[in-house]
């Protein structure tokens, strides 16, 4: 990015939340562009949220991602979910939530020095499937649970 | 003392280091409606979670609405032995942020 570009942001987007996040410390310049995927995240349509995070809404199903997630869950506000993989060189792991209103709930991208494993814990309004997707070398995979909610988690 | 904002720890296996941290924030989703008003309770939701060791990042969380009040979350690092430094540091929606640093025990 050359400098013109650089100072035009920072100048534009000063007494941004950027510009605090980058005084914080939070944001390294060269981190500020690698925005939030608002798009993914904000969808309604699960493929939809797959194709713009991922590229693809299509993946290859693979028991060498261990996704654990209960059967039942009886509070769908706390469903803990645990991604792990044998898969090599993984770049990102992501979960959804089909049913959702917003189906995309997480999504790590992993250094070299990551080991691809991912834990925590997501809302379900109802009984739905998860779908963790993990990008390697470019190819998508994925492992499908269905959780049944007995209590659905989104309130309201 | 200010409210804290997250608790981390990160312990030192063989040739690794499992970082586990609770991130306390509401995660409002901004779909919900307050009962006695009536009105939508704004978004208020952590959107990025940056993970260092020895101060290069190497795992970045991007969270949703879908997850959890007080985020949990579980990664680990290759290469992380005892006393190496781990920062966890988390950004929401309205540009809320917070960051704790540990070593690897």
């Amino acid at each position: 990015m050359n400098n013109q570009r650089r100072s035009f942001l920072r100048n534009s987007m000063a007494g941004s939340l950027v510009a605090v996040s980058v005084a914080a410390g939070l944001l390294t310049p060269s981190r500020v562009l690698a925005a939030w995927p608002q798009a993914a995240f904000d969808s309604t349509d699960p493929t939809e949220a797959m194709k713009g995070l991922l590229g693809s809404e299509g993946f290859e199903e693979t028991s060498k991602i261990k996704l654990r997630t209960p059967d039942i869950a009886e509070n769908g506000s706390v469903v803990p979910v645990t991604v792990k993989t044998k898969i090599t060189g993984v770049e990102t792991i992501s979960v959804f939530a089909m049913e959702n209103a917003r189906p995309l709930a997480i999504s790590a991208d992993m250094s070299a020095k990551a080991r691809p494993v991912l834990a925590t814990r997501i809302k379900l309004g109802k009984t739905s499937k998860v779908i963790a997707v993990v990008r390697a070398n470019g190819k998508l995979y994925g492992a499908t649970k269905t959780v049944k909610v007995t209590l659905g988690g989104c309130g309201g | 003392m200010a409210k804290k904002k997250l608790k981390v720890r990160a312990s030192g296996k063989k040739g690794y280091a499992v970082i586990k941290a609770i991130l306390f924030h509401p995660m409002e989703t901004g779909l919900r409606k307050s009962k006695e008003t009536g009105q939508v309770i704004p978004a208020h939701y952590i959107q990025e979670v940056f993970v260092k060791h020895n101060d290069a990042e190497v795992i970045k969380v991007n969270m949703g609405i879908a997850v959890s009040k007080n985020p949990y979350l579980s990664v680990e690092v290759d290469g992380a032995e005892k006393g190496d430094a781990i920062t966890i540091g988390w950004l929401d929606n309205l540009g809320e942020s917070a960051s704790a640093d540990v070593k690897v025990s």
